[in-house]
C-alpha cells in the first residue's frame, strides 16, 4: 500500500456509498468550500505557471542589495532574500517549473505503473506473479530511496530528479492499477456481459478499460501534489534544481542558511508546496466523489 | 423480580413519534402504541422502510444520531424511561431489555470469543467474579441449546455455524434474563431448517416468561410463535390484533396485500400482487414463439448431465461443490432448484451459464454442446440464454445508465455508435423492453444505484430479455426483496413466461417460492440432487427425508 | 490431530514468510548490484578520486585487483552475494573504511528516531481519529482537514517551521539535534506529524465503519458505555488497517530520516546515505539501501504478526 492508495481511498467496491451511513452526507452539496478554495488556488497556480508576469510583474532574478533581508511588507509581500530579490515574485515565477516537474514526474510514474499494472492484471497468473514479486522488491526501496539510487547512477539535476520521482512513485501506481483491473475483471457486470455474449475485446473496451482508467484521473491529481513535495525535497537536498533557480525546493534550500534571521525565505516557498499538495488532495477527492455518485 | 413484575407489561409504549433531523419534522414513526406482557410475543411486521427497526432501537433509547423521540408513555418493566440520563439508560439496557439482531456473524464482535460477548452483560451489570461469570455463561449457553461441548465459549462468531452463532447472540441478550427480548429479524439470514429451530428457541423463552417483541418482514414466519401481530406501514400501526385473526381475517389492505404475496401453497400461475401494481403490458405477445404456451412440447432446451465441480478451500482441502448433478429443462416450463446455503445451487447456475468450467459432465443448450464448446462457439448460443442474478446492482456497470445498459443488451454486441436508423430501432426495442417489465420511461436516464431493489431487478430482467432468449436462468432473483415486491417480480416472470414461452431455470433457497413457480423441482443437498420430479408430486409426497424436513420447516399461515 | 494440523500450518506460514523475505532481500541485492554498474565511468577511477584525478595505470590496476573489478561480472556478483551473507558490505570509496561497521554505528540513532516517530504518529492519529468521530459534524470536518494538511506537509518545511518556532523564536529547544532527549523532540515531531496525517485518515475511516457495525449496536443494547464500545470493541477493528500500513510507514520513516537528519545535523543512516550519494560513494549507498530494505522487510513481517494477533480470523489462513 502507498500513500496514494490511502488518499484515493481505494479498496471500496465500485458501488460503495449505497448503505445508510451516519457520516456527514458529503455528496449533498455540489461543491464543498474546500473544493472551491482548492480550485481557486489551482487557478492561481496555473496562471502563475503560464503567465508569471500577470501575477508578479517583477524580475525573479533582479538583485537589489540595498533591500536585502526585508521582512514581509506591503512592498514585498513575502519579504526579500539575501540579494534583495522579491520572494513573492520568485515563488510565483517558480510555480511553472515546480508544476512542470510534478506533472512530468506523475506522468512518468503513472505511465510505468500502467505498463506494469496492465501486464500483471491482463496477462494471466504467471506474469501476474512475476510482476507482483518485482513490485514487492521495489517496495523494499521505500520513499525516496529508489529516487536516491537513481540519482546516484545518473547524477543530480532537474531532469534526473524528475525521472527519479516518477520512478519512485511507479510501484504504487502499478499496484493500484493491477488491483483495479483484477477487481473489474472479476466483477459481476463483466460476467453479465459475458452471459450476454460479448467478446473479450468488446468487454475490454466497453467495461474494463473505462472502469480501470477513470480512477487514474483521480490518482494523477492526487499524485501531482505528492510528486511536487518529493521533487522539492530532492532540490532541497541539493540533488535536483539548484539555486538561484526559482524552484520552490531550491528556494527553501537557499533559505536554510538564514533560518535564524530571515524565516520568510524558507516559509513562503514551503507554504506554496504545502498548499499545492493540499489543493491537489482536495481536488482529487472531489473528482473521485463526483465519479462515484454521479 | 417475579411476583409483582410479572403483572406489569415488559414494555408499554403509547404514541411514539420518532424522526431524524429537525425536531418535529418528517417523522419516520408516527404515533406507534403497543405493549408486550411477560410471556407474550408481539410481532411487529412491516416491509423495509416501514419503521420496524427504528421502533426497536427507540425502545432501547438508541434511536440514533440526529434523532428526536416524543412519546406519551414509554415504560420498561413498569419503569418510566422517558427522561433517563445516558448512565441510567445503560443500566436498563441488558437488564430490562435484550436485543437480538439479524446476522450474528456481524452482530457479535467477530474478533472476540462469544463467551466474552455473552459475559459482557454480566460484567456490566453484576458484581460477579470471573469464575462465577463463566459458570453463568455456560448456563445461558445451555439454555439456548448450545451446550459447551465444543468449547463454544472460546470460539468467535466466524467459527460457529449460522444456527450456533444465532443461539450465542440470543444467549448474549438473555444473559441477565431481561423481562423483554427484542428480536429484530432474528431468522432472516438463516436457512429454513435453522430458522425453525431458532423460532422454537424463542417460543421456549416465551413460555418461560420472557416477553418477546419479534420484528419481521415475513408474516408467515411470525405466525409460528406470535400471540399478537401489529402491522406497521409508513410509520403507523395499521392493524393490530390476535395472530390468528390478523392472519386469517386481515382488516387492512396492506395486511391483505402482504398475505396475498406469500407464495407458499399458492398454485402456480396465481397472481401474488394486485393487478394495478404494474402497468398492463400492451405489447402484443411475441407471436412467432408464443404459439404453443404451456408444457405441451416435450423438447429439452437445457440439459445437464453428471456435472461435477471441485473447489479448494482456503485451508487447502478440496471441496465438492457440485457432485454429479443432472437435470433437463423442458420448453416452456420452469425447473426449480431448491437448496440451503452451501448446497451448490449457485455453482450449478454458474455451470449452466458456462461461467465456470465443470470438472466432469456437460451442459447442452438447445441440443448443442455448450459447456464443452469454446467461448467463441458458445457466443452463438448465448442469445438464447438470459440470466437474472440475486444482486442485480453489481451486475450493472456502475458507469452506465439504465438506458445504456439496455441499449448495450439490445445492440447484441454490434457497434452502433452512429445515430443511424439502427439506433432508432434500438431505442424502440429499449422502450418496449421497459414496458414489458413494467418500468416507466422516466427511469432511462437514471443509474441503477439510484433505483429501488424491485426496479433494479426489473431492469435486470429487461436486459435478460433483450436478445429474445428461450431460456432464463434466475439465481435467487427475489431473495433480497420485500415480500410484496417479490410477489410483483414473481408475477412478472410468470407473465413473461406465458407471453413468450420462456423456459425458466429458477434457483432459490426459499421452498415457498420454488413451490409457487415450478413445474419440475430438484432438491439439492451437499452438491447433489437428492430428489427430483414434478413439483406437485414432490411437494405432496416428498420421498427423501431431507425434502420432508425442508417442507416441515417452511413457515405457513394457519399451520 | 487438530493440534498437529495447526502446528504444521503455523510452521508452513512462518516458513513461507521467511522464504519470501529472503527472496525479496536477494532480489534487492541483485537489483542494486546491477544498477550501480550502470554508473558511467570506471569504478577504479572513482575510488581513486574521480575521473579528473591523474592516476597511474599501475595504481588503477592495483585498485581493480583489490576490489575484484578485474573479474568477470558474474564472478563479482557471486562474490558480492557471498560477502553480503557474511555481513560484509565492502569498503567505502571516500572514507577508506569498512562500510558495515560504519553504518552499524549510524543505525542506532536512526532506528530510535523511526521507532519514536512511528509510536508518536500512532498516538496522534488515534487521538485525532477518536476525537473527530465523537464530536459531531464540526469535529469531523476539522479532523479530516487537519489530517489532509498534516499528510501534505513536507519534512523539510515542517522541520524549518518547527526550528523557527521552537528554537529561534521561543528558544525552548535546540535547532541542532544534540545528544540529549531535548534534541530528539523536533526531529521526531517532524517525522511523526505527516505520518499521523496518513494513518489518521485510515483510522477514521475504519473507526466509522466499525462504529456503524451491528456488533456495536449489540454491545450498546447490552448496556456498554461509549468508552467501553470504543475500548472493548471498536479500537481493534479500527487499528487493523493502520497496523497493516505500519510496515510501509516504517520504511518511509527510514527514508524520511535522510531529510530530517540533514536538517537537524543529526548523525545517522540517512545523513550518511545523502553524503554518500553526493560524493558517489557507491558501497556506502548500496549498504545503506540494503539496511533500509532489511528494516522494511522485518517491519513487514512484524506487522503481519501483529495483525494475526489482533485479528484471529487471519490465523486460519
Amino acid at each position: 500500500m502507498s500513500d496514494l492508495e490511502i488518499q484515493a481511498g481505494l479498496g471500496r467496491s465500485p458501488h460503495a456509498g449505497t448503505g445508510g451511513s451516519t457520516r456527514p452526507a458529503r455528496p449533498a452539496r455540489r461543491f464543498g468550500l474546500a473544493e472551491v478554495l482548492a480550485g481557486l488556488f489551482a487557478l492561481f497556480l496555473v496562471t502563475a505557471a503560464l503567465f508569471p508576469a500577470l501575477v508578479a510583474p517583477g524580475d525573479p532574478l533582479g538583485i537589489d542589495p540595498l533591500s536585502a533581508f526585508q521582512t514581509p511588507s506591503p512592498a514585498h509581500w513575502f519579504g526579500t532574500d539575501e540579494s534583495g530579490r522579491d520572494i513573492y515574485t520568485r515563488v510565483s515565477h517558480g510555480t511553472g517549473s515546480s508544476l512542470l516537474i510534478g506533472t512530468l514526474a506523475t506522468l512518468i510514474g503513472l505511465g510505468l505503473g500502467l505498463v506494469l499494472g496492465t501486464l500483471a492484471g491482463m496477462l494471466g497468473p504467471v506474469v501476474d506473479f512475476t510482476v507482483n514479486r518485482f513490485l514487492e522488491v521495489l517496495f523494499a526501496f521505500p520513499g525516496l530511496l529508489l529516487a536516491l539510487l537513481f540519482i546516484l547512477i545518473f547524477g543530480p539535476g532537474v531532469a534526473t530528479a524528475t525521472v527519479a520521482v516518477g520512478l519512485a512513485t511507479a510501484p504504487g501506481y502499478a499496484r493500484i492499477i493491477r488491483g483495479q483491473l483484477l477487481s473489474v475483471r472479476s466483477s459481476a457486470f463483466v460476467e453479465a456481459a459475458t452471459v450476454l455474449g460479448r467478446s473479450p475485446g468488446q468487454i475490454l473496451v466497453r467495461h474494463i478499460l473505462p472502469n480501470t482508467l477513470a480512477p487514474l484521473f483521480v490518482l494523477g491529481t492526487l499524485g501531482i501534489g505528492q510528486a511536487i513535495v518529493w521533487a522539492s525535497a530532492l532540490s532541497y537536498l541539493g540533488l535536483g534544481a539548484a539555486p538561484p533557480a526559482a524552484e520552490w525546493g531550491a528556494m527553501l534550500s537557499a533559505g536554510r542558511t538564514y533560518i535564524g534571521s530571515a524565516w520568510w525565505m524558507s516559509f513562503f516557498p514551503g507554504l506554496f508546496i504545502v498548499l499545492t499538495a493540499v489543493a491537489a488532495t482536495a481536488l482529487g477527492r472531489g473528482i473521485e466523489r463526483r465519479m462515484r455518485h454521479s | 423480580m417475579s411476583g409483582a413484575a410479572s403483572r406489569t407489561a415488559a414494555v408499554r409504549v403509547r404514541n411514539l413519534v420518532v424522526g431524524f433531523g429537525a425536531p418535529g419534522t418528517d417523522p419516520v414513526l408516527n404515533g406507534v402504541s403497543f405493549e408486550v406482557a411477560p410471556g407474550e410475543c408481539l410481532a411487529l411486521v412491516g416491509e423495509s422502510g416501514s419503521g420496524k427497526s427504528v421502533t426497536a432501537r427507540s425502545l432501547l433509547g438508541l434511536a440514533g444520531e440526529n434523532s428526536w423521540v416524543r412519546t406519551d408513555e414509554l415504560s420498561l418493566a413498569g419503569t418510566d424511561v422517558r427522561n433517563l440520563t445516558a448512565a441510567q439508560w445503560r443500566h436498563r439496557r441488558g437488564s430490562d431489555v435484550g436485543l437480538v439482531l439479524q446476522d450474528a456473524l456481524v452482530s457479535l464482535d467477530p474478533l472476540r470469543p462469544v463467551g466474552r460477548e455473552i459475559g459482557d452483560s454480566l460484567r456490566l451489570h453484576t458484581r460477579l467474579g470471573a469464575a462465577a461469570r463463566h459458570a453463568r455463561v455456560l448456563e445461558v449457553l445451555d439454555r439456548v441449546g448450545l451446550p459447551d461441548s465444543d468449547n463454544a465459549v472460546r470460539k468467535r462468531s466466524g467459527e460457529l455455524s449460522g444456527g450456533q452463532r444465532q443461539r450465542a447472540l440470543i444467549a448474549a441478550a438473555i444473559a441477565l434474563d431481561p423481562p423483554l427480548l427484542i428480536a429484530d429479524e432474528p431468522t432472516t439470514a438463516l436457512d429454513v431448517t435453522v430458522q425453525a429451530q431458532i423460532l422454537d428457541l424463542l417460543a421456549s423463552l416465551k413460555r418461560a416468561g420472557t416477553g418477546i417483541l419479534l420484528i419481521s418482514h415475513d408474516l408467515a414466519v411470525v405466525g409460528r410463535i406470535a400471540d399478537r401481530i401489529a402491522v406497521l406501514h409508513d410509520g403507523r400501526i395499521v392493524e393490530q390484533g390476535p395472530a390468528n385473526e390478523v392472519l386469517t381475517r386481515p382488516g387492512h389492505p396492506v395486511t391483505r396485500q402482504m398475505l396475498a404475496a406469500i407464495p407458499v401453497d399458492k398454485p402456480r400461475g396465481l397472481r401474488l400482487s394486485p393487478r394495478t401494481a404494474a402497468p398492463v403490458s400492451l405489447a402484443p405477445p411475441a407471436s412467432d414463439r408464443a404459439a404453443a404456451p404451456g408444457p405441451v412440447l416435450e423438447t429439452t432446451v437445457l440439459e445437464a448431465t453428471g456435472l461435477v465441480k471441485r473447489f479448494t478451500r482456503p485451508d487447502g482441502t478440496p471441496h465438492l461443490a457440485v457432485d454429479g448433478v443432472s437435470f433437463r429443462l423442458k420448453r416452456g416450463t420452469t425447473l426449480g432448484i431448491v437448496g440451503e446455503s452451501g448446497s451448490g445451487k449457485t455453482t450449478t447456475a454458474r455451470l449452466a451459464l458456462a461461467l465456470t468450467r465443470p470438472d466432469a459432465g456437460e451442459v447442452r443448450v438447445l441440443g448443442q454442446a455448450f459447456s464443452a464448446a469454446t467461448e467463441k462457439e458458445r457466443r452463438r448460443l448465448r442469445p438464447h440464454l438470459g440470466a437474472v442474478y440475486q444482486d442485480a446492482l453489481s451486475s450493472f456497470d456502475p458507469r452506465l445508465s439504465v438506458e445504456q445498459v439496455l441499449r448495450d443488451a439490445v445492440a447484441g454486441g454490434a457497434r452502433r455508435t452512429g445515430r443511424g436508423g439502427a439506433s432508432v430501432a434500438d431505442r424502440a426495442r429499449v422502450l418496449s423492453l421497459l414496458d414489458a417489465v413494467g418500468l416507466a420511461q422516466g427511469l432511462l436516464g437514471r443509474r441503477p444505484l439510484s433505483l429501488s431493489g424491485g426496479q433494479r431487478q426489473r431492469v435486470s430482467i429487461a436486459r435478460a430479455l433483450a436478445s429474445d432468449p428461450q431460456i432464463l436462468i434466475c439465481d435467487e432473483p427475489v431473495s433480497s426483496l420485500d415480500v410484496t415486491v417479490q410477489a410483483q417480480v414473481l408475477d412478472l416472470l410468470d407473465e413473461l413466461q406465458r407471453d413468450r414461452g420462456l423456459s425458466l431455470l429458477f434457483i432459490s433457497h426459499d421452498l415457498g417460492v420454488i413451490q409457487h413457480v415450478s413445474d419440475q423441482v430438484a432438491v439439492m443437498l451437499e452438491g447433489r440432487i437428492v430428489e427430483t420430479g414434478a413439483a406437485a408430486q414432490v411437494f405432496a409426497a416428498p420421498q427423501h427425508p431431507y425434502t420432508q424436513a425442508l417442507l416441515g420447516a417452511v413457515p405457513r399461515i394457519g399451520y | 490431530m487438530a493440534e498437529v494440523g495447526r502446528g504444521s500450518r503455523v510452521a508452513r506460514v512462518v516458513l513461507s514468510r521467511l522464504g519470501g523475505a529472503a527472496f525479496v532481500l536477494w532480489m534487492v541485492a541483485t537489483l542494486t548490484f546491477f544498477a550501480v554498474r550502470l554508473i558511467p565511468g570506471d569504478p577504479a577511477e572513482a575510488i581513486l578520486g574521480g575521473p579528473g584525478s591523474q592516476t597511474s595505470p599501475e595504481a588503477l590496476a592495483a585498485v581493480r585487483a583489490e576490489y575484484g573489478l578485474d573479474q568477470p561480472v558474474f564472478v563479482q556478483y557471486l562474490a558480492q552475494l557471498g560477502r553480503l551473507v557474511t555481513g560484509d558490505l565492502g569498503r567505502s570509496y571516500a572514507l577508506n573504511q569498512d562500510v558495515a561497521p560504519l553504518l552499524a554505528g549510524q543505525l542506532g540513532g536512526t532506528l530510535l528516531l523511526a521507532v519514536l516517530a512511528l509510536s508518536l504518529a500512532w498516538l496522534l492519529a488515534l487521538g485525532l481519529a477518536t476525537w473527530s468521530t465523537r464530536g459531531g459534524r464540526v469535529a469531523w470536518y476539522v479532523g479530516s482537514g487537519l489530517e489532509i494538511v498534516a499528510a501534505a506537509l513536507p519534512h523539510f518545511w515542517l522541520a524549518t517551521a518547527l526550528i523557527v518556532l521552537f528554537s529561534v523564536w521561543l528558544g525552548w529547544l535546540p535547532p541542532i539535534s544534540s545528544a540529549g532527549a531535548a534534541g530528539l523532540v523536533l526531529p521526531v515531531l517532524t517525522l511523526a506529524v505527516p505520518l499521523a496525517g496518513f494513518l489518521g485518515q485510515i483510522m477514521r475511516e475504519s473507526l466509522l465503519t466499525a462504529l456503524e457495525s451491528p456488533f456495536v449496536l449489540s454491545a450498546r443494547a447490552r448496556g456498554e458505555s461509549e468508552r467501553g464500545v470504543r475500548w472493548v470493541h471498536v479500537i481493534r477493528h479500527a487499528s487493523l488497517p493502520a497496523i497493516s500500513l505500519s510496515g510501509w510507514a516504517f520504511g518511509s520513516l527510514l527514508s524520511g530520516a535522510v531529510v530530517v537528519e540533514t536538517i537537524f545535523a543529526r548523525p545517522g543512516l540517512g545523513r550518511t546515505l545523502l553524503n554518500a550519494v553526493t560524493v558517489r560513494d557507491v558501497p556506502v549507498v548500496v549498504g545503506a539501501v540494503l539496511i533500509v530494505a532489511v528494516g522494511y522487510i522485518l517491519m513487514t513481517l512484524l506487522t503481519d504478526l501483529a495483525q494475526r494477533i489482533v485479528d484471529p480470523r487471519l490465523r486460519a489462513r
